[in-house]
């Protein structure tokens, strides 16, 4: 049984300059790529097969069996591309990591490469985290500088050259097909699969593309053993993962910890619910992942256990929201986000997020009717499962659960003729403050 | 209103040029180069487009198309800063939308606009992977975190009076355009400057280490499993980090 908090990825980050080549080496910092370089690629994929290690971006995909697709008989070149667009809402893992210790990243994906033996890989970082991006670009300059990166590394006779990509604003982009599109140059709009990446993805080439915390979690399984990872986490989703607390917590923040922990355990970590205040709802994955209650606390955060529960893992962004918070001008406000962000490439995902916003917009204000409540799920029902992406399904989320959950409060809209809540009372400051 | 018709020279040529070939298609380059555009122009211009167009060999309509596609992009000229609250779901609840009111009042103007004197354009932003830090704002793309109606006001004032300002997880504030190079590709010298990292992203950590909580195999700390050099000096930083910044925070909600 491990710890209740196993810092792994995070575990340097207090460092002084934990950014920089020497304090991550210093930590032990690219031995691993040492090690992955001696040993066969295809011995690499299978270390992370065996570790279970399954995608961090949210969908939960075997990292190993991803790779495994690459068809290596394919003349073409074969890309590794990191989805560094991290922009679901209540999602902030991958950014504090890239600030705090880019090198994990930059050994992940020479490592990771080498096992499906790409020679270039595009590390795709969303356009406004200039900072983060800065860190990632000193970061590759020193490694190339090192002999980490560039021609024959190490004396290995394996090459790798990395570019790093700044985005240009789009939430769409961080869905895998989308986020190729925009590497290309073009509009970022999600391709039709199949083809899948792995045969036909960057330049129609064998393309992987993984997370920054997947890929991040590379070195330390190569370095430490499949066995090592597996020994954490529950028997389907295993190790550990950043959980990012957010909301009416008293201590928001960054927590790694083995996947399988309860939001009640993070709570309690977290110093509780924000003080006078008990806990309304919140989500396991960000806002795409339906929002569960405080019937909720002991369901088990790892893959299954949080589908048993009808909600998905996604992120492991835990946005909490406390009893001073509207469920309805919540849902409304991630319904505009969703109009905003769709691509307008599907039918019921362009003119659907904008009627959900309508028919949402008027029950917020208490102008519209109880039939709303069946017109927004008979809605939801021509979205879900008919685009090209998750997009427009993660739009659906929000709404149909809350209706499940708070049914009442959306009607208590139209008998008051508004909202009743105080919006000011959700805000960290008093009215005195805010005015 | 800073516009900036200053035709494109050849140096700025050779830099479009030279990120196109960075990829092994140039079209790959599309999206730096419009940063690169925006950091010489203020703003995505029609010469911009076409010059990306007849370097990628493709038509303007396909620059276009992409130059209108994504939210960084600019037609209109940006002020010197950007100024973008988040008012996505959680930082709206926590303050955002308060504060968001408060700087278009503050400033007079509304979202997607610049201020008479093109000092700041104020636009409301979608979540900006910061929410443990919320209420977010940003300040050409630097994170300006745990923000007040009140120190809100006093941050847009201080860029307003050409005050140095830093970020709060990061280094001084550059111009507009300035951070707009650094994304089309070429570095600026901050990369050093601000911390490894804020407050709240230390938090599980140092309670990790405050009850001796690591990963298993007595190999804990570190990626490739080595145990820290010095785990007290580490706790000792983690702690003066978290001290300072609650210190800024706390001056933060006094003001407001």
């Amino acid at each position: 049984m491990a710890d209740t908090l196993t810092p792994v990825l995070t575990a340097d980050w207090a460092d002084e300059q934990s950014w920089k080549l020497a304090t991550y080496e210093r930590n032990g910092g690219y031995r691993a790529v040492r090690k992955a370089l001696a040993m066969a690629p295809d011995d690499i994929i299978t270390a992370v097969k065996d570790s279970g290690l399954r995608g961090r971006g949210g969908a939960g995909f075997p990292t190993g069996m991803k790779w495994g697709f690459i068809p290596q008989d394919n003349p073409n070149p074969k890309y590794l591309v990191v989805n560094a667009d991290e922009s679901e809402p209540g999602t902030c893992k991958d950014i504090p990591l890239m600030m705090a210790t880019p090198h994990t990243l930059v050994e992940g994906v020479i490592i990771s490469s080498f096992a499906i033996r790409a020679n270039k890989a595009f590390i795709y970082i969303r356009g406004e985290v200039v900072h983060v991006i800065r860190r990632v670009q000193a970061a590759v300059a020193e490694a190339y500088a090192a002999g980490h990166l560039g021609k024959n590394i190490h004396g290995s006779g394996y090459d790798l050259d990395v570019v790093v990509h700044a985005g240009a604003g789009a939430y769409i982009c961080g869905e895998e097909t989308a986020l190729l599109e925009g590497l290309e140059g073009r509009r970022g709009q999600p391709r039709l699969r199949p083809p899948f990446p792995a045969v036909a993805g960057l330049y129609a080439s064998p393309t992987v593309i993984n997370n920054v915390e997947s890929i991040a979690s590379v070195p330390s399984i190569i370095e430490n053993g499949a066995d090592w990872f597996a020994s954490m986490g529950t028997e389907k989703s295993k190790g550990f993962g950043i959980f990012s607390l957010s909301g009416h917590i008293a201590n928001p923040g960054q927590y790694e910890a083995p996947l399988g922990t309860t939001l009640r355990t993070l709570i309690d970590l977290a110093g509780g619910i924000r003080q006078g205040h008990e806990l309304k709802f919140w989500t396991p994955g960000g806002s795409s992942t339906p929002i569960l209650t405080d019937e909720h606390l002991d369901v088990p955060l790892d893959f299954e256990a949080v589908g048993a529960a009808g909600s998905m893992l996604g992120t492991r962004a835990l946005q909490i929201f406390d009893d001073t918070t509207c469920v309805v001008r919540a849902v409304l406000r991630w319904t505009e986000f969703y109009k905003h962000e769709s691509c307008g490439k599907c039918t019921p995902c362009r003119e659907g997020t904008w009627w959900l916003v309508q028919v949402l917009t008027n029950l917020e204000k208490g102008v519209g009717r109880e039939s709303d409540l069946e017109l927004l799920l008979d809605q939801c029902d021509n979205i879900l499962g008919r685009s090209f992406c998750a997009l427009a399904d993660g739009a659906t989320s929000p709404i149909t659960s809350s209706i499940q959950f708070f049914r009442d409060e959306y009607l208590e809209h139209l008998s008051n003729q508004g909202c009743p809540f105080d919006p000011v009372a959700s805000t960290l400051f008093t009215a005195e403050g805010a005015f | 209103m800073p516009v900036d018709d200053r035709t494109l020279d050849d140096a700025t040529l050779e830099e479009l040029r030279e990120i196109a070939a960075r990829y092994p298609e140039p079209r790959s380059g599309l999206l730096p180069m419009l940063h690169l555009v925006q950091s010489v122009q203020g703003r995505v211009t029609s010469e911009g487009i076409e010059v990306c167009a007849d370097i990628l060999g493709i038509t303007a309509a396909e620059v276009s198309g992409v130059a209108t596609f994504y939210t960084m992009y600019k037609r209109r000229p940006v002020g010197d800063y950007h100024v973008g609250v988040c008012t996505n779901t959680l930082c709206a609840v926590m303050g955002g939308d308060v504060i968001f009111e408060r700087l278009k009042e503050h400033l007079d103007v509304g979202n997607d606009e610049t201020t008479t004197d093109g000092r700041i354009t104020l636009e409301h932003v979608e979540c900006n992977a910061a929410c443990d830090y919320a209420p977010v704002v940003m300040v050409n793309w630097e994170f300006m975190d745990n923000m007040t109606p009140q120190s809100a006001t006093d941050l847009v004032d201080d860029l307003r009076e050409g005050k140095e300002v830093r970020s709060t997880r990061g280094p001084r504030i550059a111009t507009w355009r300035e951070v707009e190079r650094v994304l089309a590709g070429f570095p600026d010298d901050l990369a050093d400057e601000g911390p490894a990292a804020g407050p709240a992203s230390l938090v599980g950590l140092g309670i990790a280490r405050e009850r001796g909580w690591t990963a298993p195999g007595g190999e804990a700390s570190g990626p490739t499993g080595s145990p820290t050099d010095s785990p007290g000096e580490s706790a000792e930083l983690a702690d003066t980090s978290r001290a300072e910044s609650e210190t800024k925070q706390e001056e933060g909600h006094q003001d407001g």
